[in-house]
């Protein structure tokens, strides 16, 4: 248990509290206790007990976001460099210099701070983020986005309801639940959607679909009865392709229609115009939508690469924060903000951080996520938080990346446990970590 | 020099042009001249049509006991798109059609195979799918890891048709760096050059068990890499982690991939309380296993042992994987968990016991396959199929095409030459940009290769609307078989016929003939120009042009 569990357990939460584990945590070095006033921000939450949540919309930072120049700096420290701190909308907590909106809103939302994992490569990390599953070589394991268009309604969506906006190299993907559960790819908001426009006038686009149809018709001479429906899905796609093509709903991409005072709340970024496009996206019903920015990857001049991004990063999760409660979407929103790993506490030669998947940060937004409510901590002096053993959720240990699926999906009101039959037909439950209730409004 | 330039050029058009409208003349019915005697076989193609035959037999006994009926035999240009699409990616060019009907031959599937295995396409694109397995599609530690240099000397190997153990063991076995000794990126790919400790940058044993039994023995031991085997009591968690243990001396350094004595693998096995060495050993066959020897290395044991020829999982498994990339789907599924003592399907023992006793001639076993009357069988019936019929092979499988086969196939039928390596560069540049970034927005399937994958809504726009097809369609006067078919066939049945051929390797019915001609008729310059584009496009987006059958 860290310090602020172990406050977290003093002011009633859910955590056992006994001397074993007032032990553990002064081993862990109750020294370096950051004085959290969430008991106050406890105060502040609002008793919401609507329906679950229904959208996530992941902010992904790609390449590795330093703890350190973002949610966790620990200024004044060796391992900070030259980082300076902030305050933040709770008294006591900190956050890195260029993260003044975010901070600001820190009163809106979760951040968990003892994040780890067991992966420190890129791809694989990335992959465990998304999943909750480590590379596995026998399943693909689907993406949360994806899990969330399995799970819940589609209706009344005409375009795709997984979404990746300025993709990298790992977009969510549906994994055994098939391709169609894939993210949608497409680019900054500013220019037009990829691959939805006809390329040739109406009429003559009418009459290429009428000879398609004149074509499959002598394919289907000789074979399977059911050859639409248990192989080519032919029709069903072109029809669904089409209807997308002409759907109103594709208008949510274009966020030149938002006023412009709205628009430079977001920051004249691709990302800041991906986030606000991701907020008009969930209010038609989009189930989740991938928000990434990349080039955290700071193993050369950590602060200056750091910095860049979180110029972009902050403006953007502030106003989306803002415009999700505004339009009466926080609750049923979720917002996560995350990389794949933290970086390291030390700074290389070359200035620059490297991979840290033993302490980083993640934030939680919308739902039933606690507003203003900062869950676990790092040391000071850069030591690494231990990996609990299968996902527990154990005392002075961090918080396991599945755990932090199992927390999302319950908060959605998804039953995790629930086994899914892969297509080899091996029952596999949607994740296999636990509920971190802390985190959560009982 | 403008004018040597200008000169060039419409010397190359008018070289083109006559080319062009060389392989547009006409359609001669295929089969006018009699059958050219049967060339003489090579030693690797002796008795290939007696086990063919063979795995025929097993497949009707098979069929007899299930009362089931079969198709009947698909025709030449059907099975030498099939050929195309398995083994170089791509369906054939108009080009190639018209050599194959001239060449009028006596055995057309055995003749077409000997001009793909001269083709570099052939083994470029074999080593790809063969990669995938081999390495994955990570893009590994980009330090230490060179999957172009590494497709690359395998592709090599193929093209000389090195016998598959000798691969197999290079891969398994060879030191040396990873730009000298390509195969060592088998090794190198599982490194974790970010590790923390300085000793932990080396190969990962638990990976490289998991790709050796899944690869080479088509086995998944990696199932019990955390405790024994939990469906039947086959396998232990020790079979898994002894087998690791082979690959426990690897280490990696400046000068590449080497073995050392100084470092052993450790486990701490489920419910031990602590690490303890592990000490190599097989999960089954041992006696094929060589001694301890000084001077041979524990890889290069394991490297014997997986590739001894009685070892017949290794062959099963190249059986079962050459037969899905020939087929779209595997023998047995999935394609890396096939039994260790049966039962096994009709052909596979057979086709396995030949590939071994054959030195693991790869291109024989190629010639085997595509030789069996199951290979040839059409995907349409005169009864009405089913997915049983499909299980069983009694009519060809309907398999949607992978990613690259799709941008291959729609490449090349947007003209009339063959597209390969020496073909002029600046079409390569187009050609490879297009396809990977085709590829990526239609989803690379990566390593899990033979799942029925796809069928997506965003595949069908890109289909319908992407940029790859506005470009390989529309009416330019550069490269696009719709222009050129539109401005040089004689008549529209002909340029109907031209486009069915480039696209579906087939000639239109009488009806499909009628139906696009009527849409041609009457018109001129650009107007014919769109109407072909319009036919290009629409026999792009069928389903018959992005399934194999």
């Amino acid at each position: 248990m860290n310090p602020l569990e172990l406050e977290a357990a003093a002011c009633g939460g859910a955590t056992h509290f006994n001397r074993r584990t007032l032990l553990k945590a002064g081993l862990a070095g109750l020294g370096w206790l950051t004085p959290v006033a969430h008991c106050l921000a406890r105060q502040a939450e609002q008793d919401q007990s609507g329906k679950p949540a229904q959208s996530v919309i992941l902010l992904w930072l790609q390449g590795g976001p330093s703890q350190l120049e973002t949610f966790d700096p620990h200024s004044g420290k060796k391992i900070a460099g030259e980082t300076k701190a902030i305050n933040t909308a709770l008294k006591g907590v900190q956050f890195a210099e260029g993260m003044e909106q975010t901070a600001e809103q820190l009163s809106s939302f979760t951040l968990v701070r003892n994040m780890v994992s067991r992966e420190g490569d890129h791809e694989r990390a990335t992959y465990n983020m998304k999943t909750g599953f480590r590379p596995d070589p026998t399943l693909v394991y689907p993406s949360i986005g994806a899990v969330l268009c399995h799970n819940l309604s589609k209706e009344g969506v005409e375009i795709p309801r997984h979404i990746s906006i300025s993709p990298g190299q790992w977009p969510g993907r549906g994994g055994y639940l098939g391709d169609q559960y894939d993210a949608f790819k497409t680019n900054d908001p500013s220019s037009p959607i990829p691959d939805v426009t006809a390329r040739v006038p109406d009429q003559r686009f009418q009459r290429r679909l009428k000879d398609v149809d004149f074509v499959e018709r002598s394919f289907a001479r000789g074979r399977l009865k059911e050859l639409e429906k248990r192989k080519t899905l032919q029709s069903t796609t072109i029809g669904r392709a089409v209807k997308m093509m002409s759907s109103d709903q594709l208008k949510a991409f274009d966020v030149s229609q938002e006023s412009e005072s709205t628009r430079e709340a977001f920051g004249d970024s691709p990302f800041g115009r991906g986030c606000l496009a991701a907020a008009r996206l969930v209010e038609v019903g989009v189930r989740c939508v991938e928000v990434n920015l990349n080039g955290w990857d700071s193993h050369i001049n950590n602060n200056a690469t750091q910095g860049a991004r979180v110029a972009a990063l902050d403006p953007a999760f502030a106003a989306l924060i803002r415009i999700l409660k505004e339009r009466d979407l926080f609750e049923r929103t979720i917002v996560v903000c995350a990389g794949e790993f933290g970086r390291t506490p030390t700074i290389n030669p070359a200035g620059g951080r490297d991979h840290w998947p033993h302490g980083f940060s993640i934030a939680l937004a919308g739902g039933r996520f606690r507003q203003g409510y900062v869950h676990g901590g790092t040391s000071p002096e850069g030591e690494k938080i231990e990996h609990p053993q299968e996902n527990q959720i154990e005392p002075g240990k961090g918080i396991a990346v599945a755990n932090i699926h199992a927390t999302i999906l319950h908060a959605l009101g998804i039953d995790f446990e629930q086994e899914l039959i892969t297509p080899v037909g091996r029952p596999m439950s949607i994740s296999k970590g636990h509920v971190v209730h802390e985190l959560l409004v009982s | 020099m403008w004018a040597k330039r200008a000169l060039f050029f419409g010397v190359s058009i008018l070289g083109l042009s006559f080319m062009v409208a060389t392989l547009l003349s006409g359609s001669p019915a295929p089969r006018e001249a009699p059958p050219r005697e049967a060339t003489p076989l090579s030693p690797g193609e002796a008795g290939i049509h007696e086990i063919a035959s063979m795995v025929d037999q097993q497949f009707a006994a098979k069929w007899a006991k299930l009362e089931m009926q079969a198709a009947a035999p698909a025709d030449d240009l059907t099975i030498m798109r099939r050929l195309a699409l398995g083994l170089t990616g791509s369906v054939p060019s108009l080009e190639e059609i018209r050599a194959f009907e001239a060449a009028n031959a006596h055995d057309p599937t055995q003749w077409r195979l000997s001009r793909l295995f001269e083709d570099r396409r052939f083994s470029d694109y074999l080593a790809e799918r063969l990669a995938r397995a081999y390495v994955g599609t990570e893009d590994g530690p980009f330090i230490m890891f060179r999957r172009h240099r590494f497709v690359t000397w395998l592709s090599d190997r193929l093209q000389e048709n090195q016998p598959y153990d000798v691969i197999v063991r290079s891969l398994i076995a060879d030191a040396g760096l990873w730009t000298d000794t390509p195969a060592v990126n088998f090794l190198s790919v599982t490194i974790d050059q970010d590790a923390e400790q300085e000793e932990d940058k080396r190969p990962d044993e638990i990976r490289l068990a998991g790709r050796t039994t899944r690869a080479f023995l088509g086995m998944r031991l990696d199932c019990v890499q955390c405790h024994d085997d939990q469906f039947g009591d086959h396998w232990k968690q020790t079979h898994f982690h002894e087998l690791a243990a082979f690959y426990g001396h690897a280490q990696s350094s400046l000068m590449g991939i080497s073995d050392t004595l100084e470092q052993d693998y450790k486990y701490q096995y489920l419910r031990a309380e602590t690490e303890e060495v592990v000490a190599p050993s097989v999960p089954f066959e041992a006696e094929l296993l060589p001694e301890e020897t000084e001077g041979v290395t524990q890889r290069q044991r394991l490297a014997a042992w997986v590739t001894h020829k009685e070892n017949k999982p290794f062959a099963r498994a190249m059986v079962n994987r050459m037969w899905a990339i020939m087929f779209g789907q595997p023998l047995v599924q999935p394609i890396d968990d096939l039994p260790l003592e049966g039962p096994f399907p009709p052909g596979l023992e057979t086709l396995a016991a030949d590939f071994a006793e054959h030195d693991f001639n790869l291109q024989r076993l190629i010639r085997t396959i595509a030789a069996t009357r199951v290979y040839q069988l059409d995907s349409r019936a005169d009864f009405e199929p089913t997915i049983k019929h499909e299980d069983q092979w009694a009519v060809f499988p309907l398999t949607r095409l992978r990613p690259e086969q799709v941008a291959g196939a729609m490449m090349q039928s947007s003209t009339l030459r063959t597209a390969n390596a020496r073909s002029h560069v600046v079409f390569r540049i187009i050609k490879f940009f297009q396809k990977n970034d085709f590829i990526q927005r239609y989803g690379d399937t990566g390593e899990d290769e033979f799942e029925d994958r796809g069928g997506t809504i965003p595949q069908r726009l890109l289909m319908l609307n992407g940029n790859l097809i506005k470009e390989r369609t529309k009416n330019t006067s550069m490269a696009n078989a719709a222009s050129r078919i539109s401005a040089l066939a004689p008549d529209d049945r002909t340029a109907v016929e031209m486009a069915y051929l480039t696209v579906l390797t087939r000639r239109p019915e009488e009806e499909e003939s009628a139906y696009f001609a009527k849409k041609l008729a009457g018109l001129h310059g650009d107007q014919r120009a769109q109407g072909m584009e319009d036919i290009a496009w629409t026999l792009l987006n069928s389903s018959e042009f992005s399934w194999n059958h």
